[in-house]
């Protein structure tokens, strides 16, 4: 993974609540066996027209947006599927942040482990972005947990400390578990009864 | 201290606590089908891993998997690619697989506990959102994504921090024509699809307690649609009656042994929840949504929202994007509305009581020749007992169509979707824009109203034909 490194630039702003993962990859893209190439189909039904061609009222579409690394969603951003697509196809557009009053749990432990970093804040600071328009500039600074909005009030958001770490030093989660083996090895051995009772039969 | 069920599985499935990091979570039984899976096998390949516990892993292929006569070839040249992968990463790693030809195949969340995998106590995980079907059992289980079925092929844990918990508390009795989906549909109209995230659900009181097992997994498979991803339902002698003589479920002495501690799960009196709701089951109607999130769901005769009663800006956005997409307008009923599909199955409806409910319905009636209608069992079990009972020739001869298990129009992976425009009732779970094919209108409902709704044509009020 990638370490995570602070950075600013123009929002990208579709300030819509609820905004699913239906609509971020729609689930006929999922029958690929690859995470690569999934940019393409981001957004995929409102981004494109019948005949495949992008419509050009759509916000990502719009030749100013092409670039930018951070989305201004809504509340309550990607919920429904646990589909790791969602931030495959969001990094692979080139996004590096999503600010929303809220996220969906797994999506959110979903883009942490892609060096995509869900960006929580208030309703008030989130109405401000949405009423800076479609050309202000955000700054994000994962070490200090910062999000410096357009009028340049420096607002914090959470992250939890093992997730900064590992999005800092780029390390993967796997990595961390399979040191713990030892201890997953003590667990299995003291053999708890709900273990044993499938492992037996299946 | 008193404990809620939630805390206790959790407890009993730590591994360890390290300051700095989350609770590393030991996983009893992970489920594993061909969409979210073929990256993790992947990714353990490039690493040179292997499967820790493959004796605690099982797959089968659900989602991409035709509901047509499976003797045929697969026609879509990319899911079949799919399929062989999931087929050959099982045999690969050592998984024992219930594949597109397995006498056991099913969708992944009918077949867990049918075969007795799913048990009281367990932690179960799986890369799908609709995990929390198992919760029914009362075992924690949640849906992932593929990083973690990754991390829980070769270790058998996840890092998981831990949620709040939140009652769900639902009392009384429901009327004829009132269902364990319309529990699920109000509990989620009334708290948003937003509105349990951060949290687990314990669904608790007299109406759940009267619920069968078929029932409870309905109401646990959308606990996600309210946000949470578990919800689940203290074992009771309705979960060890189902599970009793199952495949997979503790024989002899083990049994009575399993019994005992199962018992212990249930929430200790006196133990608190972060949150907690009350529903009157006496009070609740058939529901149905009419927008594009499960969480936008009215009483099949009351009027839809007007954008102009909502004050939140966004919020009224998103009403006004919907009944737009949805071709409707606020401020009036659904029922009567003009439907196109009817489908009948899912993870969330497709199991035999949910057959057999909409075959009482359809008995000697015919579906409207404007609809078109598809019943699609969740596994070939459920199919096998469908055909000894006479199912599929009810549905016939009312003019629906029997197919294959498999996901089908929950998801329209496979090729079962609706043209753009099309309005369709469905058993399903989620009514988000395209679910169901690009364009397609979703109205999510009961078995009861799908299959009433199939006989008139139009979106129908169960209780007019009982």
């Amino acid at each position: 993974m990638t370490p995570f490194t602070n950075f600013e630039s123009k929002m990208i702003p579709l300030p819509l609540n609820n905004i699913d993962t239906d609509q971020i990859i729609p689930a006929r893209f999922l029958k690929t066996t690859s995470k690569l190439g999934l940019d393409k189909q981001l957004f995929n039904d409102w981004r494109y027209d019948a005949e495949g061609n992008p419509k050009p009222d759509f916000i990502l579409n719009k030749p100013e947006m092409q670039g930018r690394q951070v989305l201004l969603a809504g509340d309550n951003f990607a919920c429904g599927s646990s589909r790791e697509h969602a931030p495959w196809s969001l990094t692979q557009w080139g996004l590096r942040a999503v600010i929303s009053t809220s996220f969906a749990d797994i999506f959110k432990q979903n883009a942490l482990k892609n060096s995509l970093l869900p960006v929580e804040v208030p309703v008030d600071v989130h109405n401000e972005l949405v009423a800076a328009g479609n050309d202000a500039t955000v700054k994000i600074d994962l070490a200090n947990q910062t999000l410096t909005t357009p009028s340049g009030r420096q607002v914090q958001f959470p992250v939890d400390a093992f997730s900064k770490h590992c999005l800092m030093k780029g390390v993967d989660e796997l990595g961390y578990i399979l040191e713990q083996a030892p201890d997953i090895a003590e667990y299995e051995k003291a053999s708890p009864a709900h273990i044993n009772a499938l492992a037996a039969s299946n | 201290m008193p404990r809620t069920i939630i805390e206790k599985l959790w407890d009993s499935h730590v591994v360890h606590e390290r300051p700095g990091a989350p609770t590393l979570l030991y996983i009893d039984l992970h489920l594993v089908h061909e969409v979210t899976s073929p990256q993790a096998f992947q990714g353990l390949r490039d690493r040179g891993l292997k499967v820790r516990r493959p004796d605690l892993t099982i797959a089968t292929a659900d989602h991409s998997i035709p509901t047509t006569d499976r003797t045929l070839p697969i026609v879509d040249q990319i899911a079949k690619k799919q399929l062989d992968q999931l087929e050959a990463n099982c045999k690969e790693f050592g998984i024992r697989c219930l594949g597109v030809h397995s006498e056991r195949q099913g969708i992944v969340h009918v077949i867990g506990p049918e075969l007795g995998l799913t048990q009281p106590g367990m932690t179960v995980v799986c890369g799908d959102s609709h995990t929390a079907t198992h919760g029914a059992f009362g075992a924690l289980a949640f849906g992932i994504g593929t990083s973690e079925v990754e991390q829980v092929l070769a270790t058998q844990c996840v890092l998981q921090r831990k949620s709040k918990t939140f009652q769900v508390q639902v009392d009384g009795t429901l009327h004829p024509g009132v269902s364990a989906k319309d529990i699920i549909l109000a509990l989620i109209a009334r708290i948003g699809v937003g509105g349990g995230t951060g949290h687990i659900f314990e669904y608790t009181g007299s109406a759940i307690r009267a619920l069968t097992m078929d029932e409870r997994m309905t109401v646990c498979n959308m606990s996600i649609e309210g946000g949470s991803r578990a919800g689940l339902i203290a074992p009771d002698d309705h979960t060890f009656e189902y599970l009793s003589g199952r495949d997979h479920a503790p024989k002899g002495a083990d049994w009575d042994a399993a019994v005992t501690r199962w018992k212990q799960l249930a929430t200790d009196e006196g133990a608190t929840y972060d949150r907690t709701i009350k529903i009157d089951a006496n009070e609740l109607e058939p529901m149905i949504t009419f927008g594009t999130n499960p969480g936008q769901g009215v009483s099949i005769n009351a009027p839809l929202p007007q954008p102009s009663d909502v004050s939140d800006p966004l919020e009224r956005d998103s009403i006004v994007k919907a009944l737009a997409y949805m071709g409707l307008e606020g401020g009036k009923p659904l029922a009567g509305h003009p439907i196109d599909v009817v489908f009948i199955g899912s993870c969330t409806n497709s199991r035999i009581s949910d057959l057999r409910i909409a075959a009482g319905l359809l008995k000697g009636r015919k579906v409207s020749d404007k609809v078109r209608v598809m019943v699609v069992p969740g596994s070939q079990e459920i199919k096998r007992q469908a055909i000894a009972e006479g199912l599929p020739e009810i549905f016939r001869a009312a003019g629906a169509e029997w197919r294959e298990p498999g996901c089908s129009m929950c998801i329209a992976m496979n090729g079962d979707q609706l043209a753009p425009g099309q309005y369709s009732v469905s058993t399903s779970n989620r009514n988000f824009e395209g679910r169901q094919g690009k364009g397609g209108r979703t109205f999510l409902a009961s078995p009861l109203t799908a299959a009433a709704s199939a006989i008139t044509g139009v979106v129908t009020d169960v209780r007019t034909l009982l």
